[in-house]
């Protein structure tokens, strides 16, 4: 038997799964150029002071003092955490609520769930032009309730700068909260039907077995659920630019359209730059520790 | 004339070396059986024949060729999934076809092998049927036909009965005996099962932890496994395991506590006789009631649990204080608590240095 | 005499056993007004009222006349019915210069979401594909940068993609659009392909190499005619999305190219002269109808996709 033939030479490592190579070309490319180089390039044009056109003209953390000196910025960010915190709380709550409402085998559950869902399958424009109506100060919900006799009923959420972001909350909540309960209601479909039987056998109150046993049990579905309602915080843009276009008197801009108004509308890159960035490291500070509990955990278990 | 030869084959994922400088030849029309625990890397050995994993080190061989970094298709096998691994939207017949296709056999060449494979599997009613519509089974039999038509000199068998029920599994071993009576091609076959592997194998490598522990026939790996792993490994009930020592003067005698075992019957394979040792004697082995004091060691034990199975019974007992198993007859009558004699011929039993775990 | 005195207690029809057990017996009755049900029913239908609330609103709004929306309250159904501004919302509402209606950017819409969905799904299920069952060197790593990448706020990569898109000559034009929907498509498709494939058994792969096919071959032979309900889940998925952006169409777009979000949101929001509201609320409509259709036809399948998509975050 001799050890010649064909196969003698190890055929270059290179040219292995060839096929499979040419066809991750797409995913590479984009890995690396934008995802990757992407980032990287925003980063370090956050420290230039370009405007209209990139440029390399290194200019230190001045983007970033003047990004936290700017009142618009101070005031987006403010907003950011109000509405961030609210729809956490409320898209939570309400999500789980229905969730469990829904987990009580009970009739028609198929069409609550489509009622619930469908503003979802809505743009965020088309919800922020909704909204934009139903809270018509002149001929929304306000009026009408003026109409009944209370006659110094006031909601004017849209044309009140102390209040504006919680319109823009009701409309985020009416369109985002259909998924946290489908999410919700996943989680609850997935504990063991045992659990239930024990704590009845064992006379424990539902509410009580909701809070001490389900909840936790249910502690990856709520992590995950907070995670993706979290970078949709970060993301909001459509809805504010639909509902209110940051009015009244900038009094509901949001980071993410401060960046897309320095980006393309005040031809000043650097701010744009410096503002993503801002952007990148909140998503980083949430998102960071969640993937080290989530992923990170595992590796040494 | 060989027909599979691996050298000094070596697979590492990483710095885990799952498969330790493996060397076997395989004669052609052998029918072997690749023998271990779950994660031995027997499956692991099967893939890495199939070209389905590239090896680390070494050669492979298939009928004197070097296929070692030949792509699967080319190396002239044929493989059987445990989970069958039939295409499911494909009909039996599409199943049977697809490789011939890819590899563009003529048409009628593949009807003509289809024909023949259906014939032989007795798969000619379940043609134009989808996976789906067959009974683990009858899958079984259309994955074996899938290597059938290739026409190739080694089948390679993953566990391809462990997902079917104790009674099909049963049928299909005889099935698959047969046709490798019939076909007398070279069977690698990887399995979990020592009734499998006892019953068809021609030669079987019992494996643990990426190395070949003994490589020879059923007959020998059962009868005089070469270490205390194989020992324990084959049979159930597993072996007795006593420890003991041999005697002062000269090593015709061994002793556990008081009891003493003439062992001048013993066919010893080695020199070595260390102070402590590990003896061995299959419950099978033992002879219960009058019949033993006729054997070369006889004593006396309390019978602590008795375990009917049908056509024979297992008794533990008590034999120096240690747990002592036998097999008698399924009609014989015995009760915990009963002291019954019992005897075996040393001869048939093993002994192992108790360091190096290795037969004496 | 026990016999007879047994023979006597049957006789007289009484059971001295069930005597001694009476009490409930047979199925418990039960009440569909129990307190439980009326308060689980009840706040059920009003949450339901909720949410179909604007839905409600914004179609009676979308069949009045301006004259009645001025006098009337939101809320109550329209006394005249009128498809007018449905006619004008699609047809002859301005943005800017163009008074040509939603129909541009429904085409518009169409145009882009359309090459998008498939572009997009068949990079990112072949991308699934390699990387669940050809796993080569360094494959994971482009992988995990993927989907970190899906985390990244997109405002963050807009503007190098435009200075791609720009060397390559395609910004503004309907390709450049489509090029970005399948980047930011891809993490979570390739994710879903890739979560896909891998619960496809391993072996049926090793049996179709064993049978000589290629990469291609497996694929389009053995993978994709078993994946087809993945398929449709992320066709709905890719829909919705696509149809439903907002943020790329107005950055890689030019006006005349706009997709209907875009549109939308200037006819409503533009400056100039006095507020049609029902014809807005008629476009609003248009918009949402697409996907709206794509939810009610689909179902559990939309579900599911949202469900794979949430983890996109």
């Amino acid at each position: 038997m001799s050890t010649s033939g064909n196969a003698q030479r190890r055929p270059s490592q290179l040219f292995r799964n060839l096929n499979a190579k040419v066809a991750s070309i797409p995913m590479i490319l984009t890995a690396l150029l934008v995802f990757l180089g992407g980032t990287v390039w925003t980063i370090v044009y956050s420290f230039t002071n370009s405007k209209l056109l990139p440029r390399l003209k290194f200019v230190g953390l001045d983007q970033y003092e003047r990004l936290w000196s700017a009142p618009r910025w101070l005031t987006s960010i403010e907003n950011l955490l109000v509405y961030g915190v609210l729809s956490l709380i409320f898209s939570l709550v309400i999500g789980f609520v229905l969730a469990a409402l829904l987990d009580q085998k009970i009739r028609f559950e198929g069409v609550f769930r489509t009622i619930f869902l469908y503003p979802f399958a809505l743009s965020f424009v088309v919800t922020g032009l909704t909204w934009q109506w139903i809270l018509n100060p002149d001929f929304g919900v306000q009026n009408i309730v003026r109409a009944m006799g209370w006659e110094s009923f006031t909601f004017n959420p849209l044309y009140d700068q102390d209040i504006v972001i919680y319109g823009i909350l009701i409309a985020g909540l009416w369109q985002g909260t259909g998924l946290i309960m489908c999410l919700m209601l996943a989680g609850l479909r997935g504990i063991d039907e045992d659990i239930w039987k024990a704590a009845r056998v064992d006379g424990i109150p539902m509410w009580k077995t909701y809070l001490f046993i389900v909840i936790p049990m249910m502690r990856p579905v709520f992590i995950t659920t907070l995670v993706i309602i979290a970078s949709g915080i970060v993301r909001l843009y459509d809805l504010v630019v639909a509902q209110t276009s940051g009015g009244p008197g900038g009094a509901s801009e949001v980071p993410a359209k401060y960046v897309y108004d320095y980006m393309f509308l005040a031809q000043n890159l650097g701010q744009g730059f410096a503002a993503s960035t801002m952007m990148l490291l909140s998503v980083a500070i949430i998102v960071v520790p969640w993937a080290y509990l989530e992923f990170g955990g595992h590796k040494r278990g | 004339m060989t027909s599979v030869s691996i050298r000094d084959l070596s697979l590492k994922f990483g710095a885990l070396e799952v498969l330790k400088s493996l060397s076997i030849d395989i004669e052609d029309g052998e029918f072997l059986v690749l023998l271990g625990p779950s994660g031995c890397g027997k499956s692991t050995l099967l893939n890495c024949i199939a070209g389905l994993l590239d090896i680390s080190g070494g050669q492979i061989f298939i009928k004197g060729r070097n296929v070692t970094w030949e792509e699967p298709k080319d190396r002239g096998i044929g493989m059987v999934f445990q989970s069958y691994a039939l295409y499911p939207q494909m009909t039996v017949k599409g199943n049977l076809s697809f490789g011939l296709k890819t590899a563009k056999v003529p048409k009628d060449e593949i009807a003509r092998r289809i024909a023949r494979a259906a014939e032989v599997l007795q798969i000619e009613p379940l043609l134009e049927r989808k996976p789906a519509q067959l009974s683990g089974g009858q899958r079984q039999r259309v994955a074996i036909g899938r290597a059938l038509v290739r026409d190739v000199d080694v089948f390679l068998f993953d566990e391809p009965l462990s997902n079917l029920d104790a009674k099909l599994r049963a049928e299909l071993r005889v099935e698959i005996k047969r046709l490798h009576h019939r076909l007398k091609n070279t069977m690698i076959y990887v399995t979990h099962d020592q009734i499998e592997a006892l019953t068809l194998a021609d030669r079987i490598a019992i494996m643990r932890n990426g190395i070949i522990q003994q490589l020879a026939s059923p007959y020998e790996i059962y009868n005089r496994p070469v270490n205390l792993y194989v020992a324990g490994f084959m049979g159930s009930p597993g072996m007795n395991f006593l420890e003991g020592e041999f005697a002062p003067h000269g090593a015709a005698e061994l002793s556990f506590g008081a009891t003493k075992v003439p062992l001048d019957r013993y066919p010893f394979v080695s020199d070595e006789r260390p102070s402590r040792v590990i003896f061995g004697i299959r419950p099978e082995h033992v002879t219960c009631g009058p019949a033993s004091a006729s054997e070369p060691f006889s004593t006396e034990v309390e019978i602590e649990v008795v375990e009917p199975m049908g056509a024979d019974t297992l008794v533990w007992a008590i034999l120096d204080g240690k747990e002592f198993r036998f097999r008698v007859d399924g009609q014989s009558e015995m009760r915990e608590g009963d002291r019954v004699r019992i005897g075996f011929d040393p001869a048939r039993a093993s002994i192992f240095d108790a360091a190096t775990e290795l037969r004496l | 005499m026990a016999d007879i005195q047994t023979l006597n207690t049957v006789a007289a029809g009484i059971d001295p056993v069930a005597d001694r057990m009476s009490g409930p017996q047979g199925a418990r009755p039960r009440r569909a007004l129990s307190r439980r049900n009326i308060f689980l029913y009840g706040t059920l239908i009003l949450v339901a009222a909720y949410y179909l609330v604007p839905l409600y609103v914004m179609i009676v709004t979308s069949l009045k006349g301006m004259p009645e929306i001025r006098l009337g309250n939101i809320f109550s159904p329209p006394v005249e019915i009128t498809f007018e501004p449905w006619v004008k919302a699609w047809a002859t509402a301005c943005t800017g210069l163009n008074c040509d209606g939603l129909s541009r950017g429904f085409w518009n819409s169409v145009q882009i979401t359309v090459p998008s969905v498939i572009f997009s799904i068949a990079v990112a299920s072949v991308n699934g594909y390699a990387l669940a069952n050809w796993r080569f060197k360094g494959a994971d790593t482009f992988f995990t940068i993927l989907i970190v990448g899906a985390f990244i706020p997109y405002q963050v990569m807009i503007y190098p993609i435009v200075i791609l898109l720009r060397e390559i000559g395609l910004y503004g034009s309907l390709w450049g659009l489509v090029i970005v929907h399948s980047i930011f498509g891809m993490p979570i498709l390739t994710l879903l392909f890739r979560n896909y494939f891998s619960s496809v058994p391993e072996e049926l792969f090793k049996a179709a190499r064993v049978d000589g096919a290629g990469f291609w071959r497996i694929y389009f032979v053995i993978m994709l005619p078993m994946a087809l309900p993945i398929f449709v889940v992320a066709i709905i998925l890719q829909i919705t999305g696509i149809w439903n952006d907002f943020l790329f169409g107005v950055i890689y777009t030019k006006p005349d190219t706009y997709p209907m979000t875009v549109q939308l949101n200037n006819i409503v929001n533009s400056v100039q002269g006095v507020k049609e509201y029902n014809v807005n609320m008629a476009a609003t409509i248009l918009t949402g109808l697409v996907p709206l259709a794509v939810y009610f036809v689909s179902g559990k399948l939309f579900v599911r996709g949202i469900a794979a998509g949430a983890v996109k975050g």
